[in-house]
């Protein structure tokens, strides 16, 4: 059986001109680069902006986006404009590592922002302590980065998990009942969660009626759930994020099992909540930020600017985490009048933010002995729908500074060195 | 010498030229040295693929598995067991090597979509161990903790892990010893007769060749292969992770000999610098890079199914 | 004990019933065609994409009926353009293919509707439980299988009592006699594709009332359906339909014992079928090359 060739116009012979073309650019673009190169202050940034967490990543950047937007109006850092230069990790630590490496090693950018996924934002930020490149983790949760493997070098604007099970087990103790059951994602992130959860509850008075351990990427939660209802607690935590989180819930609601046992949770997103049926938007949780605080200064200008660039919708957590990274590297940079990691590492502990940064009503600092930014905490419920803005998905009863629901350094397992 | 004989050897000579000076003329063109070092341990992958696909006409789409345990071999040995490089790599390619032996002999009777089919699935059990046992392997996370150590020469240490110049010609010269491996078995009556099998295997039965053997060393020796490769490729990233067991990473490598010319001993390593470099390349200058990449293998499979070396010696003849 | 054991068993013949309309698609289009359509997860994902775009306009029943055959009019398309040219070609290459299609289709619902995950509503008489006693069955998942059910029964007479039914069958078992016969074998194929994207397209529709819409939904879907052509025995429906069913019931009764593997119990069915009889519970010797 012969099968015809593929003719048309477009044949081989224009894709080799085209390629051929756009391999004479490549060689090229860099000393185009390089033309300009010298007078920039170059921030690079590694995000998964393909793969699960597309969507919070591309949120960060639009954050350190506007970010750099503003700093260069207001003449840039130390007089000089500034570059952000965004690599897709592409959710591996191969490839993460690797841009991280191009960025530090042939665009030589003076900070680094990253990574969503914790453990490549762990793997990039031996590649920064190497370099002696200042490093601060927008939005990788993982405790270990600003605890027992901390750096000199590297900061963290999110949420560590204990300050998130801090944040609401008094709140759900109080409201719901003593009895939790836990729905867990099987990953370091997951279990991290889980302990400062059961430890907070164990410290209450409560007992863990079970836990179950979802795989990374469960479609099904019914098994889990017929278990969790069977185990009859008073509430059941998931601690399961993202897709897992929209897939769960949206179970959760179709079983009925909400009308039973009360829902709740630590961290949520407004991602997820946009990306769930209005009847599954139920639970209470936290938020690591939220756009509607009214009467809080530089918030509305901040969910204004965002929505001009963000098809009209309001800034999620992620914008406020890539924002406010960026954000800093220019504050204390300028501060200092130096671009030195080691001096503005040194000059970022205790480092206050000010108003129109933070965009909340505490204070909110990096805190010295661990790098941690110590921010607040939104504690609410989820609604379908808001009364008086459709994207007002979150109702938020109490805004909890990060120094209240933060553990102490000793407990964090953090000690930093510096370099010699 | 014949001219022809003369050509072969100034292209072997030109190559290794290349190779052996790619940090230098790399840079001014805008790469970097650790561009470079993936290059080279994603292209002798490819070859260890090409090995199997391009020499023995066997379709193994589910390759990657023993890549991914190669490097958790080396990652392993690394964490608990020694801090020896070289122990590392041993390590990593007999995990993957042996497992590829084991599996082998469970499929190879098998030919075509069905095969492909099935070692697609058996890589994805061995993703699937890396990514739920997560007390060994790190789970989604990773394995972490360990980095390439310094080899002890006696006389001297050469440190590999900051120098990134230093590391790479540490990788090259170890794709030396593969690469050399592999052509000797390529030159070799087996590797003759593994190219009777993909010619003809009808045939090749019929003149007494027991084929299934043969399919099986050929598929157990590119799992070492693709095993020294992975351990290779832990030492690059210093982390192991289990998305370089999935299928996807398999379709690359695949897909790196195939545009690189599956006929020939070098096209995979050139597919894959072709590869490495325009996803490097495309990922910085746009989010949609991956359907540009999509777009690629579409293009490859449609306009240049024999590749870029296949292309460049049609057109010669 | 019986009771969980039994919820489990149930659930997983719901899930089971999910992964045989996938499967059926794909063992279709590989049965005929000698195809492995890495792209099929792709297609199931444009499915809920079209779906959940036209909702508003036709509503859920609409969307239901409508968004496959739109899906499958799309892999007409990618058939006649894309896929043609490799029929007779090694089956790397059209694996390849469908392989790079998969990437260009996730990136290409990325870019027209966004990373950002779409919120699905199902009427609301579908959303909830049949009975307090029967809780895990809620409407949702009886439609679903209901679809299923119908979708596998209406499959089953075109392929036993229409003429292009009768075709397919010929086909998969003698491409070269077909075509001596006259019948038009580009037609042939072309058809049989666009019936198998219909089922992932229609799988897509169901799975986005179930799961978030989002772009990568479809890479997780694709490898059970695999499994279970594998086990069910290449080139045999039926042996599709039993494959799919049994890695749902053995993925339901692992996540009594240990939730955690009931996904990767699914490899280890594989496995065991491929040592004790390699061809597939129902699938026919000789069908391995």
């Amino acid at each position: 059986m012969t099968s015809p060739t593929f003719s048309s116009k477009f044949d081989r012979r224009t894709l080799i001109k085209g390629a051929a073309a756009l391999g004479a650019f490549q060689v090229t673009s860099p000393f185009i680069i390089q033309a300009r190169g010298e007078t920039p202050i170059r921030m690079g940034m590694v995000d998964p902006l393909t793969g699960v967490y597309a969507a919070p990543a591309g949120n960060e950047v639009m954050g350190a986006k506007l970010a750099v937007e503003q700093m260069n109006a207001k003449g840039g850092i130390l007089g000089r404009q500034v570059e952000l230069l965004v690599e897709d990790s592409a959710n591996d630590v191969g490839t993460g590592v690797q841009k991280a490496r191009k960025l530090i090693e042939r665009d030589q950018v003076n900070f680094m922002i990253g990574d969503v996924n914790s453990g490549i934002a762990a793997a990039i930020a031996q590649v920064t302590a190497e370099k002696k490149i200042l490093h601060i983790v927008s939005g990788g949760h993982t405790d270990s980065i600003t605890g027992k493997d901390c750096k000199w070098n590297v900061f963290r604007v999110c949420n560590t998990t204990r300050m998130e099970a801090n944040s609401v087990s008094d709140v759900l103790y109080k409201k719901y009942g003593k009895k939790w059951h836990f729905i867990t994602p099987d990953y370091a992130f997951g279990h991290t969660l889980y302990e400062a959860c059961t430890a907070d509850l164990k410290k209450l008075g409560g007992t863990v009626t079970g836990n179950e351990l979802t795989p990374l990427g469960t479609t099904d939660f019914y098994a889990y759930l017929i278990k969790a209802r069977a185990a009859n607690p008073d509430v059941m935590i998931l601690l399961v994020q993202g897709s897992d989180m929209i897939n769960c819930l949206k179970q959760v609601v179709q079983f009925g099992l909400n009308k039973q046992i009360h829902v709740a949770g630590t961290q949520q997103e407004l991602e997820s909540l946009a990306a769930l049926p209005p009847e599954a938007r139920i639970g209470v949780w936290m938020f690591e930020w939220y756009w509607k605080q009214p009467g809080v200064p530089g918030v509305d200008k901040f969910v204004a600017d965002i929505r001009k660039v963000n098809k009209g919708n309001v800034p999620t957590a992620r914008h406020w985490f890539g924002y406010t990274s960026a954000m800093t590297f220019a504050l204390v940079a300028n501060r200092e009048k130096t671009t030195d990691a080691v001096k503005l590492a040194a000059a970022l502990e205790n480092f206050e933010l000010p108003d129109d940064v933070k965009l909340q009503p505490n204070k909110v600092y990096y805190r010295k002995g661990d790098h941690q930014l110590m921010t607040s905490s939104f504690v609410g419920e989820a609604q379908s729908k808001g009364k008086d803005d459709p994207e007002d998905l979150y109702r938020v009863d109490e805004v909890i500074p990060g120094d209240k629901t933060a553990p102490a350094v000793s407990e964090t397992g953090c000690t930093i060195q510096w370099p010699s | 010498m014949s001219s022809e004989q003369t050509r072969k050897l100034i292209a072997l000579a030109a190559i290794w030229a290349a190779l052996l000076f790619a940090p230098y003329w790399m840079a001014p063109l805008g790469g970097y040295t650790a561009l470079a070092t993936r290059v080279i341990v994603l292209g002798l992958a490819a070859m260890s693929v090409n090995f199997l696909l391009g020499f023995t006409g066997v379709l193994s789409f589910g390759h990657a598995a023993y890549f991914g345990l190669g490097a958790y071999g080396a990652g392993l040995t690394l964490k608990f067991l020694a801090l020896s490089t070289p122990l590392a790599l041993l390590a990593g390619m007999l995990l993957g090597g042996l497992c590829g032996a084991i599996l082998g002999t469970l499929i190879v009777r098998r030919r075509g979509v069905y095969f492909a089919m099935v070692t697609i699935a058996f890589g994805q059990v061995f993703y699937y161990i890396a990514f739920q046992w997560s007390s060994l392997t790190g789970g989604d996370d990773g394995l972490r903790g360990f980095s390439r150590q310094p080899i002890d020469f006696g006389l001297f240490k050469l440190d590999i892990l900051s120098n990134a110049n230093n590391f790479y010609y540490f990788v090259l010269f170890c794709f030396a010893l593969v690469v050399g491996a592999m052509g000797f078995i390529l030159r070799s009556p087996f590797g003759r007769t593994m190219i009777a099998i993909r010619e003809n295997e009808r045939r090749s039965r019929f003149l007494g060749i027991p084929v299934e053997r043969h399919i099986w060393i050929a598929f157990t020796l590119s799992c070492f292969f693709m095993g020294f490769a992975g351990a290779l490729y832990a030492l690059v990233n210093n982390f192991a992770d289990p998305r370089g067991l999935h299928y996807s990473q398999s379709g690359d490598f695949v897909m790196m000999a195939v545009m690189g010319g599956m006929r020939s001993f070098w096209g995979p390593l050139l597919g894959a610098a072709v590869f490495v470099v325009l996803q490097d390349y495309l990922s910085s200058i746009t989010v949609n890079w991956m359907s540009f990449v999509g777009l690629l293998f579409v293009l490859v499979v449609l306009f240049f199914p024999r590749g870029l070396l296949g292309f460049i010696q049609r057109s010669k003849a | 004990m019986t009771q969980l054991l039994l919820f489990n068993v149930t659930n997983g013949l719901i899930i089971g019933a999910f992964y045989v309309l996938m499967a059926l698609g794909l063992s279709l289009i590989l049965n005929l065609s000698n195809v492995i359509n890495f792209a099929h997860g792709g297609f199931l994902v444009i499915g809920g994409y079209i779906a959940y775009t036209i909702t508003p306009y036709i509503g859920f029943w609409g969307a239901l009926l409508l968004a496959p055959l739109l899906t499958a009019i799309i892999g007409l398309v990618v058939e006649r353009v894309l896929i043609r040219p490799l029929y007779g070609r090694d089956p790397l290459y059209s694996l390849l293919l469908t392989f790079g299609l998969a990437f260009m289709i996730e990136d290409g619902t990325r870019f027209i509707w966004g990373p950002q995950g779409k919120p699905v509503t199902i009427p609301p008489f579908l959303a909830q439980p049949l009975s307090n006693d029967l809780f895990f069955i809620t409407g949702y998942r009886l439609f679903m299988v209901a679809v299923v059910m119908i979708a596998v029964v209406l499959l089953f007479l075109l392929l036993r009592y229409t003429r292009l039914g009768v075709r397919i069958r010929a086909g998969t078992l003698d491409l070269e006699t077909v075509a001596a016969l006259g019948i038009n074998v580009q037609m042939l194929r072309s058809l049989n594709f666009a019936v198998g994207i219909f089922l992932a397209g229609l799988s897509g529709v169901l799975a986005a009332g179930q799961l978030g819409l989002e772009p990568t939904m479809g890479t997780g879907l694709l490898m059970p359906s695999f499994i279970a052509i594998i086990v069910g025995g290449i080139g045999s429906l039926p042996g599709t339909l039993a494959g799919g069913l049994l890695i749902g019931v053995a993925s339901g009764l692992t996540a009594v014992f240990y939730p955690a593997a009931s996904e990767a119990v699914i490899y280890v069915l594989m496995a065991v079928v491929l040592l004790l009889r390699p061809r597939g519970l129902f699938g026919e010797e000789g069908m391995m090359s």
